[in-house]
């Protein structure tokens, strides 16, 4: 494990203290630098990671801070954070119905808690507890099934009655007139919200300060084989790079690279869509949402509502979406939060998804040797960075999967060991 | 939202009254008892995804309720033509 504030990472840069942004505030903040370099391409690395959003940049920063692998490259065709990443509702938790998905996820929340230190880097984790609504007595089932699964895995979780949520959130609407009234709800004290942009920007700066070579503007746009088959190099916007090792982070656009090495994956690219609304006061005191409804709500600290919608329904690399499926979340969430009925939407955008049939992630080697997989997190990867990030590089640098990636890997929509979160709940967010 | 152009009820009608139902063209193995697991792997769960022109089924299930096969640009949206016939490959 890295101790808080790697002292690596201090030494090969000024760190974040209070003392010096107190210095700073006395002269006129000038003396802040950039905090990572903007290098060239080398010829060859010993890993190329194919990605620079929170998983791509999580992976480089555990195979040089953990794994001793420092000949690593991020390449990023356009600039850090501008996938997914910098564009989620960020929230951040670990109740999920399986076993395998439980380890995987609960790893990553007990990293989020000190994500901050060990970056030296203010990721804003705010565990300000997660609210998941049930409408019908199926959905209330569903909770306490989850409910219970995440206690006996040892996480926390509570069911609330609809009188305990609105406890916990009172602008929630629990009387019975809206059309899916609130008849129950589970609730992830732990779960929280974190800055999307600062953990991008956290890891590119920490890996960077060990060496990580993060490339933006560099679109990957071919995959060379040698005569065994085997990844040899990496074509770019900004010429060939030789590798042994890629491994492909690239979220949306995870088919395309693999068609690249000629494969086909069992992930389809959907549009996911979130919104904000003009600052208000404090008036959302954790994280609400619905699956049932498609409705996920949040307030950031500039006092905006962070909505997320349901993903469009059909396949798109268009970054847009439909307008009615975000008009039907702001409709949810008019019926749950009546008090927004006035609020105006200021921003709404898109990002593009990669889906899986399970919707768990894939993670692991392919058929193609040097090709590895992190991708799959479709509508719900963000809360996964830290813990994704150091077990695969764990695994790229052990050249096998690590224990709580194993069930994870391409094989399983061979055997039929899905992951089947998708039926569990298909919760997006 | 998309205007999609049914090619039975001929004419374009908004995406929600259509219903999307995959890629065009994956077709059963014929004799399932047969079919290898990478084989059955292939149908059940590989895609192509294209980033581009797709070929894709439709249902119009708020129309006229017959299936189509619709060529659509992934990276714009833009519905280029669609045809009735659904079982062959494209
Ligand atoms: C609207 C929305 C809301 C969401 N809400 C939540 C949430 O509340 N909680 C949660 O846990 N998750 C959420 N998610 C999901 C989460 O954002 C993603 O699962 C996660 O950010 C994926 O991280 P990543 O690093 O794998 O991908 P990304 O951050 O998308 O990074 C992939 C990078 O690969 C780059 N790339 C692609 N092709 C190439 C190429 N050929 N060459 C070089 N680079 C390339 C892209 O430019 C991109 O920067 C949400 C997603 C969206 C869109
Ligand atoms: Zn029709």
């Amino acid at each position: 494990m890295i101790a808080a504030h790697d002292p690596r990472i201090l030494r090969a840069m000024r760190g974040f203290s209070f003392g010096r942004i107190l210095r700073e505030s006395f002269s006129g903040h000038t003396g802040w630098t950039r905090q990572w370099r903007s290098p060239e391409p080398q010829r060859a690395y010993d890993v190329v990671i194919v990605g620079g959003g929170g998983h791509g940049l999580a992976t480089a920063y555990h195979l040089a801070a953990e794994q001793g692998v420092r000949r690593v490259a991020v390449l990023e065709k356009g600039w850090i954070g501008g996938g997914n990443s910098g564009r989620n509702t960020t929230i951040v938790r670990s109740n999920y119905l399986f076993e395998e998905s439980e380890a995987l996820y609960e790893h990553s929340l007990k990293l989020w808690e000190g994500l901050s230190r060990t970056l030296n880097y203010n990721v804003m984790y705010s565990p300000r507890g997660v609210m998941a609504l049930g409408h019908t007595e199926s959905d209330v089932q569903i909770i306490r099934r989850h409910v219970h699964a995440n206690r006996l895995a040892g996480i926390d979780a509570d069911f609330l009655t609809p009188a305990q949520a609105k406890a916990l959130c009172p602008i929630l609407d629990v009387s019975q007139a809206p059309r899916y009234p609130v008849l129950g709800a589970s609730w992830q004290g732990r779960g929280g919200v974190a800055r999307h942009d600062a953990v991008v920007w956290g890891y590119a700066r920490a890996a960077d300060a060990l060496g990580v070579d993060v490339i933006e503007n560099c679109e990957v746009t071919g995959v060379r084989r040698d005569a065994a088959g085997a990844v040899s190099a990496v074509e770019t916007t900004r010429g060939a790079i030789s590798t042994r090792m890629l491994a492909l982070v690239a979220a949306g656009h995870s088919s395309v690279l693999a068609g690249m090495a000629g494969l086909r994956l069992p992930i389809e690219s959907f549009p996911l869509q979130a919104l904000v609304s003009e600052p208000v006061k404090p008036i959302m005191p954790c994280v609400v949402m619905s699956n049932t409804i498609d409705a996920y709500m949040s307030q950031s600290d500039k006092g905006e509502l962070v909505i997320g919608a349901a993903a469009d329904v059909y396949p798109s690399y268009a970054q847009r979406g439909s307008f009615h499926v975000t008009g039907a979340t702001l409709d949810s969430l008019c019926e749950l939060f009546p008090c927004l009925r006035r609020l105006r939407m200021m921003r709404c955008w898109a990002g593009i998804v990669d889906i899986t049939p399970d919707r768990s992630p894939i993670l692991g080697p392919t058929d193609v040797p040097g090709l590895w997989l992190n991708c799959g997190w479709g509508t719900g990867g963000f809360k996964a960075i830290p813990g994704s990030g150091q077990l695969f590089a764990a695994s790229l640098a052990q050249g096998a999967p690590h224990p709580v990636l194993a069930p994870f890997g391409l094989d399983r929509f061979r055997t039929g060991r899905l992951i089947d979160e998708a039926t569990a709940a298909a919760v997006s967010h | 939202m998309l205007l999609i152009p049914c090619p039975h009820c001929r004419q374009s009608r908004p995406e929600r009254e259509f219903r999307h139902c995959g890629e065009a063209g994956l077709l059963r193995p014929v004799d399932p008892a047969a079919a290898s697991d990478r084989e059955w792997t292939d149908y059940l769960f590989a895609r192509t995804n294209p980033k581009g022109e797709s070929q894709e089924r439709w249902r119009h299930v708020h129309g006229c309720g017959r299936f189509f096969v619709l060529r659509r640009d992934t990276r714009e949206d833009a519905c280029v033509t669609s045809r009735a016939g659904v079982e062959e490959a494209p």
